[in-house]
């Protein structure tokens, strides 16, 4: 009895040894392999005590993570982004006092001085400078102060409000766009990689297409269609997701592809088939996960992309439509007109510098667990 | 490496079709078209009659949007491109080749003056980053290249109007030369025009330094790790020389391919940073054309853009196997 628990306590020891092997294989890490290994291998001399017991092995999760951890700039770019969803999800509710599209008709006084020349009745000609008080019913384009913290845009609205708004739409599109890109390309890659021959042929000349297209021209041609078909500005967004995602998938497909062929030759694949696994469970068990390294580095890297992608199209006045607001949206403002870009910086540099914090916190957390995960990086 | 070459080729002209069919669909599926745009004031006036639209759109192709319609006016513009016609823009009043052709060499002056700049000041601070891997060195050069990666380049490019053209007065905002330099001539003009595509290239430059540096700095890493510069230290030669005779020659073999693969994009304009300078170049054009929706032009343009892909995803392929002997192609 005992002696048969002690079986399948070895077997199970060496079924995880083998799936970690494996996995390390996938990462190509040899020598954390041999470690994990040497360290096991004096564990079957004393068969009476817990094999687990006195040997403390990391999975290969806890090895990355613990890599990851350790790298300062990726902690920057973690730190940063989750301050940028704070203030673009909390903010909003804790800062209350303007809305997003609310304009501020608090007025405005505008003082214009000209000198002008008058002469009064013997001839004199003496110069007075008229001042003259303007009032505005809204507030437009007045700099920061106390009420306005980073001032007012062109129509009356608070800009610090919208950086908010505009984090909000801007963060949402760069994360759903490159979810429903993996979700895409993981699916025809996997496809294209694992049953080879016509199915690969297919989906890879579907893909060199699909990589071959110009993509902000392409964008350009989508916005206007978007333009044309009066598509409500509160809905315009989805069908953005819609473009970038079309636009995006092939990248991701092309990486699946790549390493699920290198993968499918894998030794434990080749004990995958001998069990007798479906083929479902071979994709979705045994190679998608492993294939995740690569994936997960390349999501994040592409959030920072797609970010860019979306501010381009979004500054060129196709992307997310006024007076809804996002991060490019509100620096569209300088194409319209030139003397806001000259003397109010405050509406446009704001959200400019959030789109660079945004995308260079992604770009950190990207090469951070690009570090992480490559096997040949050692420090 | 002949057959590889057809093979490749082959295969572009299917890619071509593919892209040239999304694009195509797309553009005809706008509703408002160049004719509709262009004649909608006199049309709501009265002076051009409903017919007479109707006219010119026959006369430009756009009158049938069924789908049908749509495939007629693909394979028309189809055929016609076989016959090496890419058709007559309708904004320009000119062939398409033509305005590519006379208007490519300006963006390609700017992309190719940048990419001097650019591989003069990444490959340096790569090959110091890597050789001080995990140095303050490596983590500033780091920090500074992505920061300069992260930018959009309308921003960048906005900041850099704002502070050196608008606060400073050191630069023009915007154009490519002077109108007093323009009726002069001669020095002068080239002069001016330079005076004028230094904001722009420095964007491209900035924005572009940082893949190329992160490459670079990969690249040596991965040389530096390998047995021919370990049997170079074990020789007893100088760290100067094992890193700049043994590593960087081979940290170049990637670097030529990727210069290979560049160099056809050159010709591609970079759209939004000539928007922002309003330069006459021809993603400045193209974006214009969109907006017009002038068909031709915006069919001629992308065709262009994806032969430069192609062709520069092709040439770095060959240029691999020309540099590195190991390498063969199948």
């Amino acid at each position: 009895m005992n002696e048969e628990k002690d079986m399948r306590n070895a077997s199970e020891v060496l079924d995880t040894a083998a799936a970690r092997s494996a996995s390390e294989l996938a990462l190509g890490n040899a020598d954390e392999m041999n470690a994990i290994l040497s360290e096991q291998t004096p564990a079957p001399e004393t068969p009476n005590e817990p094999l687990d017991a006195n040997v403390k092995t990391l999975s290969p999760f806890m090895l990355v993570m613990k890599r990851f951890f350790r790298s300062r700039l990726s902690m920057v770019g973690l730190a940063l982004i989750i301050l940028l969803f704070l203030f673009s999800f909390l903010g909003p509710v804790i800062f209350n006092r303007w809305g997003e599209t609310q304009t501020d008709y608090g007025g405005k006084e505008e003082i214009i001085s000209a000198p002008i020349t008058v002469t009064d009745a013997d001839g004199n000609e003496s110069e007075v400078i008229q001042v003259t008080v303007a009032k505005q019913p809204i507030n437009t384009l007045s700099p920061p102060s106390l009420k306005h913290w980073l001032g007012t845009d062109k129509a009356g609205m608070d800009v610090f409000t919208r950086i908010m708004y505009g984090g909000r739409i801007s963060l949402t599109i760069s994360i759903l766009v490159v979810l429903l890109e993996t979700i895409l390309g993981v699916i025809l890659g996997g496809l294209a990689g694992y049953f080879g021959k016509w199915v690969d042929q297919v989906i890879m000349r579907i893909v060199d297409i699909f990589s071959c297209v110009p993509t902000l021209p392409l964008l350009l041609i989508a916005g206007s269609l978007l333009d044309a078909w009066k598509v409500d500005p509160s809905l315009r967004i989805y069908y953005l997701m819609i473009i970038l995602t079309f636009l995006g998938w092939s990248g991701t497909a092309r990486i699946v592809r790549g390493q699920i062929l290198y993968l499918r030759e894998q030794e434990y694949m080749v004990a995958a088939e001998a069990m007798g696994l479906s083929t479902a469970r071979k994709i979705f068990k045994h190679l998608v996960p492993n294939v995740m390294p690569q994936l997960i580095v390349s999501m994040t890297l592409g959030l920072g992309s797609t970010i860019l992608y979306e501010a381009s199209l979004s500054y060129l006045g196709l992307g997310v439509k006024a007076p809804y607001a996002a991060w490019g949206t509100m620096i569209n403002i300088i194409t319209e007109d030139v003397s806001v870009l000259q003397y109010n910086p405050w509406v446009w540099v704001p959200s400019g510098v959030l789109i660079v914090l945004a995308v260079l916190a992604f770009n950190f957390i990207g090469d951070g667990l690009r570090d992480a995960l490559d096997p040949k990086m050692k420090r | 490496m002949v057959k590889y070459i057809v093979k490749r080729i082959l295969l572009a002209f299917l890619i071509l079709f593919g892209v040239s069919l999304i694009i195509y669909t797309l553009v005809r599926l706008m509703p408002t078209d160049f004719v509709d745009q262009q004649f909608a004031a006199q049309q709501s006036q009265g002076s051009v009659k409903e017919e007479d639209i109707q006219r010119l759109k026959a006369i430009y192709g756009l009158s049938d949007n069924s789908f049908w319609g749509i495939i007629k006016g693909y394979f028309q513009w189809l055929g016609n491109l076989l016959r090496g016609n890419l058709g007559q823009s309708f904004k320009y009043n000119a062939p398409v080749s033509k305005v590519i052709s006379d208007n490519m060499w300006t963006s390609f002056f700017i992309a190719f003056v940048a990419l001097i700049f650019q591989f003069l000041i990444a490959i340096p601070l790569g090959v110091t980053a890597a050789t001080h891997q995990y140095s303050a060195r490596d983590y500033t050069v780091t920090v500074l290249t992505m920061i300069g990666i992260s930018f959009p380049s309308f921003f960048f490019a906005a900041i850099l109007i704002k502070v050196f053209a608008v606060d400073l007065g050191w630069f023009p905002i915007q154009g490519m030369a002077d109108a007093s330099s323009t009726e002069t001539g001669g020095l002068m003009y080239f002069f001016d025009n330079i005076h004028h595509i230094i904001l722009p290239i420095i964007t491209l430059v900035v924005l572009s330094i940082g893949s190329l540096m992160r490459y670079t700095r990969t690249n040596t890493l991965e040389v530096l790790n390998a047995d021919y510069i370990r049997t170079a230290r074990a020789k007893g030669l100088k760290e100067s020389k094992v890193i700049y005779k043994h590593a960087f020659r081979n940290t170049l073999i990637p670097l030529v391919t990727l210069l290979a693969g560049i160099l056809p994009t050159l010709f591609s304009g970079a759209m939004i940073i000539e928007q922002v300078f309003s330069l006459p170049g021809i993603g400045n054009l193209a974006y214009k054309a969109q907006i017009a929706g002038d068909i031709p032009f915006i069919m001629g343009y992308n065709m262009f853009l994806a032969v430069l892909s192609v062709l520069g995803t092709l040439l770095s392929d060959i240029m691999y196997v020309v540099v590195d002997p190991r390498v063969k192609l199948t």
